[in-house]
Parts: C-alpha cells; sequence; structure tokens
C-alpha cells in the first residue's frame, strides 16, 4: 500500500502552521511534538504508520471551523479522527497532514423521548449515546463491534453497521441531521430532528463520505424505545452449505430476526476456548436472535428451531436464561479478540448477496489452501456482509504481503459474484486500490466529482477511498 | 414534438446526448408537476430483473408499474418496507405509479415512523446523467458502504440530477396480520402526545396518524395474530391517559392516510415535514383542511390557491408544493428553497451531473 509523498513545503512551513492553529485554539489542544505525535500515527490498521505534521483537539464545532479555515488558508491537507478504530486506514495520516480529533467534544447537546431524538457532539462514543437514553427505556440501534470506544464521527464517515442492523438498519438509517463544517470553515446545517429532506438528500451523501466532505461536529440521531426482551437461540451444522440454507429459509418464511450471525469451525474453536461460551464443535454455527415478550419469542424462535431441525442440524439450544444468552454471545462479541491471541489477521468485510454464501465459503477455503494461510469466518450472516479473517505470522517475511493478496482475491470474487467491498468498514486506504475492481471510470469519476463540489483543494482525507493514480490529477493540481 | 420513449438505458443515454433542450423526465405521470421540454419517458424501460425472497431483494428497471411489483411480491408473501403513497387520489391523475418516480421522489408512507424511508429501502442503482453518461452506485446487497453514497442522492432528486434506469430494492417479509387502535375526539395536541407516547413504547408500532375530520387518531400493529392482539392489548393499557382505544382488525385506514386521500379537491395541497412534537404549532397556522401522519412528522394540509404556506410556518424542517396551478409552482417553488450554504452545495451537485441544465425543466401550464 503505498501513501502520496508528503510535500515538502508544508513540511518546511511546520513552525508557521502550528503557530497559526495555536492562535485559534485552547494551549492544551494542539500537539506538534514528535514524541506526543506518535499517538496518533495509525487507527487500528495497525500495519501502516505515520506521524501526522500536528493534530488539533478542538471543543466545539466553532474552533473545529477556525482550524479548517487555518488549514484551508496554509493549504495544508486535513485527516479528520474520531476515535481511531477504523479498520479501514480512514484515519490514517501522512506527514504534511493535520490530524482533527473530536475525541473531546463528548456532549449531548439535547435528549427529546417525545421526538424519538439525542443529538450530541461526535465525538461521543457509540455505546455512551445508548448509555445516555437507556436509564429512560431506549436505544441506538448501530452498534458495531467497537462501540465501547468508536465515536459517532467515525461512525458516520463510515457508515457503520453492527451485528444489529438487519432489523434496525446501518447508521444512513438512523442518522437525521448532522452540522457539517467544510473544509474553508463554512458551517452548514443539515437535516434535523423531521424526517425526511426537503431537497437533495445531502445528509444521505455525507454519511459515509469518510470525512472527504466535511467535519461532522455534532449529530440528531433517532434513538428507539428498548425491546421487551431478546433471547438469541444457537444452531450448529456439519455444513457451512447447511447454515447458509437455513439463514435462507429462516427469512422467507416470514420471520425477520434481530440478528443472524455466523461462525464456521475455526472461529468457533479460538472463541470457545477463549470466552468458555460452550459452543458445538461443528463446521458451522448460526446465532439467530428475536426480540420481542416472551410469548412472541418463544413463537419466533419456535419457527427458526422447526426449520432448523429439517436440516439436520448438530445442535439446537434455545437461550433459557439471560445468564445463557450472554454466554451465547459472549463468543461471537469477542471473535476478533480471541482470533488476535492465536495469530495475527487481516479482517475483510465484504458483503455478497445471501444465496451465494456457499459457493462463496468454498471458494475462500480453496483460495487460502493456494496461499497456504487459513481463514476463520465470522460474520452477519442475515444481511450477507463477511469477516473472513485471514490468520498470518506478522514476524514472518512476507507473511503480510501474502495475506494481503489473498484479501484482494477474496474481495473481488465478492464483487464477481453481485457483491462489494466493504459492508460496514470503509474503503479507507485498505481496499481503495480495488476501487476499480466494483466501479467502472466513469461512476469513479461521478464520486470524485461531488469530492470536488465541497472540497475543491482536494485537502480533506485526499488520499483515501480513490485509487491514489485515480485521485492523482485532483490531488497534485491541490498541492500547486 | 412526440415523446422520448427509449426502449434501453443505452437508447436513453442517446436520447439524453442527442437532445436540444430541456428535458422533463417521466415515469407514470402521476406525481410530478407538469413542466416544460420535451418529455423523456422511462415507460419503455420495465421488469424484474432479480428477485431473490431468501435475501428479501428485488431489482427491477425504473419504468416497471408499481403494481407488478406489488404482485410478484405479494406472491412471495413480501412486500416494500416504505409503503410507498400513490399520488393519483389527491393530484386527480390517472397514470400508472413506476418504481422510477417514486424512488425520484422519495415516496415513503406511514410506515416510514418504524422502518425508514424510500431512500432507506433503495440498496443501489443506475442512471444517466445530464451529459448522457451511465452511472451506478450502490449494489443489491444489504450492507455497503463502498465510496461515497449516490444512492441516497438521487432518491428524492425530482428528475433533477439524472433519469433514473433501474433501482435494487430491500424488502420486508408480509404480515399475517394488522390492528389498528383509533381514539375518537382528541384535540391535535391530545393526539400528537399520544402518537409519541405510543411510539415511544416497545409494541413496535408501524403507522401513528391524526384524521382531524373524521376526529380519529389511529395506531397501526403488524405481526402474527397472536403477538399483534398481544401488543394491542398492552398498547390501548398503555395507552389509558391518552384517550380510551378500540381495536379493529384488518387493513383499517391506512391506504386513505398513505395517500391522503381524503384531502383530493382543488385547493393547493403541500406536504409539510416537521419535527413531531411542533405538529400542533404548525396545525394551528393552517387556513385549510390537513392531516397528521408519522405521529405528527408529516403534515398534509390544503391553503387557498396560491398562498405562500411557508412564510406562515416558520422553524419547521421544510414544506412541498404539491397540488397548485404552474404559475404557482414556478412562483413558490416545489421544494422549500435552502439556506445559502447548503443551496451552494446542491448547485454545485446540480452544475455536476447536469452541466447544461437539461433536467431542470420549469412547471408550465398542463
Amino acid at each position: 500500500m503505498q501513501m502520496p509523498e508528503p510535500d515538502g513545503r508544508i513540511l518546511s512551513r511546520k513552525a508557521e502552521v502550528v503557530r497559526r492553529l495555536a492562535e485559534v485554539l485552547s494551549d492544551d489542544a494542539l500537539i506538534h511534538a514528535p514524541e506526543e505525535l506518535r499517538a496518533y500515527e495509525c487507527d487500528a490498521l495497525t500495519a501502516y504508520a505515520c506521524p501526522p505534521l500536528a493534530v488539533v483537539l478542538p471543543v466545539s464545532t466553532e474552533e473545529v471551523a477556525a482550524c479548517l479555515k487555518v488549514c484551508h488558508e496554509e493549504r495544508v491537507p486535513v485527516v479528520p479522527r474520531g476515535s481511531g478504530t477504523s479498520l479501514a486506514g480512514g484515519a490514517l495520516p501522512t506527514a504534511d497532514c493535520v490530524i482533527l480529533g473530536v475525541s473531546r467534544m463528548t456532549e449531548v447537546l439535547e435528549t427529546d423521548y417525545a421526538d424519538r431524538i439525542i443529538r450530541v457532539q461526535t465525538g461521543r462514543t457509540n455505546l455512551s449515546v445508548t448509555g445516555a437514553v437507556e436509564a429512560d427505556g431506549f436505544f441506538y440501534a448501530p452498534d458495531p463491534s467497537s462501540q465501547l470506544a468508536c465515536a459517532i464521527a467515525g461512525n458516520i464517515a463510515m457508515n457503520s453497521g453492527g451485528a444489529h442492523c438487519l432489523k434496525y438498519g446501518v447508521t444512513t438509517n438512523n442518522l437525521l441531521g448532522a452540522t457539517v463544517v467544510l473544509m474553508d470553515g463554512t458551517v452548514v446545517e443539515l437535516g434535523g430532528a423531521h424526517m425526511d429532506a426537503g431537497g437533495l438528500d445531502l445528509l444521505g451523501l455525507v454519511c459515509g463520505s469518510e470525512g472527504q466532505l466535511g467535519v461532522v461536529t455534532e449529530a440528531t440521531l433517532r434513538i428507539l424505545p428498548k425491546p421487551e426482551g431478546a433471547r438469541p437461540c444457537l444452531i450448529g451444522f456439519d455444513a457451512s452449505e447447511t447454515a447458509g440454507q437455513c439463514v435462507s429459509d429462516i427469512i422467507k418464511v416470514g420471520i425477520l430476526p434481530v440478528a443472524i450471525e455466523f461462525m464456521d469451525r475455526p472461529c468457533i474453536r479460538a472463541t470457545d476456548d477463549f470466552s468458555g461460551a460452550g459452543y458445538p464443535d461443528c463446521a458451522a454455527m448460526l446465532i439467530v436472535e428475536v426480540e420481542g415478550s416472551d410469548a412472541e419469542i418463544d413463537e419466533q424462535l419456535g419457527v427458526i428451531t422447526q426449520i432448523a431441525r429439517r436440516l439436520d442440524p448438530v445442535e439446537v439450544r434455545v437461550s433459557q436464561s439471560e445468564e445463557e444468552s450472554a454466554r451465547i454471545w459472549l463468543g461471537r462479541k469477542s471473535a476478533f479478540g480471541a482470533m488476535g491471541q492465536l495469530n495475527d489477521y487481516i479482517c475483510l468485510d465484504g458483503t455478497i448477496p445471501v444465496g451465494e454464501l456457499p459457493h462463496v465459503l468454498r471458494r475462500i477455503g480453496e483460495m487460502a489452501k493456494g496461499y497456504g494461510l487459513e481463514v476463520a469466518n465470522v460474520f452477519h450472516a442475515g444481511d450477507g456482509n463477511m469477516h473472513p479473517l485471514i490468520l498470518f505470522n506478522a514476524n514472518e517475511d512476507g507473511q503480510l504481503e501474502t495475506a494481503e493478496r489473498l484479501g484482494e482475491d477474496i474481495l473481488r470474487l465478492c464483487v464477481e459474484v453481485g457483491g462489494c467491498l466493504t459492508g460496514e468498514h470503509g474503503v479507507g486506504v485498505e481496499k481503495r486500490d480495488l476501487m476499480a475492481a466494483q466501479f467502472d471510470v466513469p461512476d469513479l469519476e461521478a464520486q470524485m466529482r461531488v469530492k470536488d463540489v465541497f472540497d475543491p483543494g482536494w485537502l480533506l482525507n485526499p488520499a483515501k477511498v480513490f485509487p491514489l493514480e485515480t485521485s492523482a490529477a485532483r490531488r497534485a493540481v491541490a498541492a500547486e | 414534438m412526440a415523446d422520448l420513449v427509449p426502449a434501453s438505458e443505452l437508447e436513453l443515454a442517446e436520447a439524453v446526448r442527442s437532445a436540444r433542450g430541456s428535458l422533463a423526465i417521466r415515469g407514470g405521470g402521476t406525481r410530478a408537476p407538469q413542466a416544460e421540454g420535451d418529455v423523456l419517458s422511462i415507460a419503455g424501460l420495465t421488469g424484474i430483473t432479480l428477485y431473490e425472497p431468501g435475501a428479501l431483494t428485488m431489482t427491477a428497471r425504473a419504468g416497471t408499474s408499481m403494481s407488478e411489483i406489488g404482485e410478484a411480491l405479494a406472491a412471495e408473501g413480501q412486500r416494500l418496507a416504505f409503503e410507498p403513497w400513490d399520488a393519483r387520489a389527491v393530484l386527480g391523475r390517472s397514470g400508472t405509479p413506476t418504481l422510477g418516480g417514486c424512488v425520484a421522489t422519495n415516496a415513503s408512507g406511514p410506515r416510514r415512523v418504524s422502518a425508514g424511508a424510500c431512500r432507506d429501502a433503495i440498496l443501489g442503482l443506475r442512471f444517466v446523467d445530464g451529459s448522457g453518461e451511465i452511472l451506478k452506485n450502490g449494489g443489491r446487497v444489504m450492507k455497503n458502504v463502498t465510496g461515497l453514497d449516490l444512492v441516497r442522492l438521487m432518491c428524492g432528486s425530482r428528475g433533477t440530477l439524472g433519469a433514473i434506469t433501474e433501482v435494487s430494492l430491500k424488502l420486508l417479509p408480509g404480515v399475517a396480520a394488522t390492528a389498528t387502535l383509533t381514539a375518537e375526539g382528541l384535540s391535535v395536541e391530545q393526539a400528537v402526545r399520544a402518537m409519541a407516547a405510543a411510539l415511544g413504547t416497545p409494541f413496535e408500532v408501524t403507522g401513528a396518524a391524526h384524521e382531524p375530520q373524521a376526529g380519529a387518531t389511529h395506531l397501526r400493529l403488524e405481526g402474527s395474530e397472536a403477538s399483534v392482539s398481544y401488543r394491542a392489548e398492552r398498547l390501548a393499557a398503555a395507552l389509558g391517559d391518552h384517550g380510551a382505544w378500540s381495536v379493529a382488525q384488518g387493513e383499517g385506514p391506512w391506504p386513505r392516510i398513505r395517500d391522503a386521500a381524503d384531502l383530493a379537491g382543488e385547493a393547493d395541497l403541500w406536504r409539510i415535514s416537521v419535527r413531531p412534537s411542533r405538529a400542533p404549532e404548525v396545525v394551528r397556522a393552517l387556513p385549510g383542511r390537513y392531516l397528521l401522519d408519522w405521529g405528527g412528522g408529516l403534515v398534509w394540509a390544503e391553503a387557498p390557491p396560491g398562498t405562500d404556506l411557508r412564510a406562515d410556518l416558520p422553524g419547521i424542517g421544510h414544506a412541498t408544493l404539491l397540488r397548485a396551478a404552474p404559475e404557482t409552482h414556478a412562483r413558490l417553488g416545489s421544494v422549500q428553497p435552502e439556506a445559502e450554504a447548503v443551496a451552494r452545495l446542491t448547485g454545485g451537485i446540480r452544475d455536476t451531473f447536469d452541466p447544461s441544465g437539461r433536467f431542470r425543466a420549469r412547471p408550465v401550464a398542463a
């Protein structure tokens, strides 16, 4: 993976840029000492790192606007950062950029249960949005695995999903309004507490734009009343194909579970050892969760287990208690941590049409064998969002590169069968150079023209999302 | 000049490239104000090209009629999550609503409050922009964050950025039972409070509307028979302080509410999007008949011909003019004027996708 060469003219002006940023920020909001900048050299895609020119940590929309205005005038690239949990390198710096972090902007600005909205500063973490309303029986639905740490700003930038979006949708479906600061410092209000756009849906455009159109500083989010209850069941099969069939059969019969999660044998074994969840040792396992009153849950789980039993399962286990539900989920939720204890891994995020699941799983196994690597699969099966984990040893020369090549092959396969490169993590730098596999030149050109409108100088997160050679001309003009 | 009715996406792109003047994109002609310029019809682009019930996914060409889509879905016991409204009743039109027109206007019905809007159910689409370029965005899978989201941008863009040619939809399973709880005689303030309380319960209310002419406030529950009857009982009990609620099984008033069918007539008709709790303030400023949907978040309002209703409604989200003389559409603008900074972005995007202004036809007399 390449990043553009830093602009020497900016590096040589560091003192002047820092001086001007200091003028618009309080003392502790500006970081520019080399040893302190190391904390911001990467995000959760830790294979790549580069300390930035400086880091600013503003506390308000006004301060964000002032910082962006300075950077715009100085023609310094800006990389926005939420909590730095991106698995795609969305917040990876270049040496000539200013990192704009929103981590100190964590206030709840307004809560309104009658209108079912909460307005927050976007540095607030995902889980603490729910934390602010759950005592009153409400929650914020998108639940990425990193929800303890990840910020709403990053959720909006990447249009994050989670395990429960089969029923509740992803970030864009739960975002009603945003305060957005453009690169030149202009503050724009999009949407609000009402439910649709009057003119063009610019809010929908900004959500998922990976920090390339503007910095979202405040967000109005839809909150939902908590269901009366929720309970999972666990279903084990001796073949991935059968698990795929079971998912399709459940959906066809007219039940929409709140989550359908899938794990294969390597993942089941690793997570069970790690968490003591008590999973069956089988080729494929589903966790299917439904919501409602006890009777409603019983009714839905009855139908689901009936469907499963027709497919000759290894095990069907319906949770009988809160504790058992927590145990069933524990393994799934600790999957990435458990795999991380055993190996280095690359976590992919392609989505495929649900019907292609058996075929794609078989092909992934064959491809992995071809590269001499192992792949563990854990993913949101109801919506086809796969997370193949490619296991490798970072200390062995060349293994990272081999693992990355396998990752590219798997993502190309996802596109070939009618899917996409990324379902919820974003493109960042990780999938940037694969974009041409999914989009034709005019499609990418159309997206870049939209960025031109918001950020004509291509200063906001410029080296992400689009293949470097595709965006080269625009970035070159910006550097002149 | 006769309408342009291309038979394929390629022909449509060619028609746009070779057009000299402005073009008015037309689906079934059931929604848009009459506009100047040659009609560019998508009626030749029809057919469901992919339907996977087990994946809750359908792809269809933009000229496919909504009734054809509805029949295909019904055969598999599925439905569209967003319950698109049909504009024929209030606009007095007779055409056939198409998928393209529905998406271009982000046509969303009562289920908006729970299942989301049309824009939330669109997985991907293809369109031809004002330069005649064929573009695609999104895909046919449920979760997709690859690249900038032009799907949401196109949905609701009212034919001003391009002609949508194909759409992939996320579907919902159908339901076995529907029940409607109705309270009579509530004031608009009481009704909005009751609807907010209902939508704040865990009982999954999928419709919340207030019909002042009938003096009725309605709440909808959908699901299995056992579940609906359980929730109806619990919801009525939870709302005891908000009125006396009767329960009726079946489809109920929802098709009529969805289409605002009772507001058919000659007066101008507006569709106002507002923060739900502020609906009573809006209602007090209205000069004529109205209907509340989305728990108060959507106000359908009549006004005397030519009235600028927006001037009397500060603080609303926005108001769209639906039914009026072409002169009124031209003078007031069909959609709400935007704040300056937003208008600059919007203008830039229009210039990007339609540099020669081909799709910016002005309303004219029918």
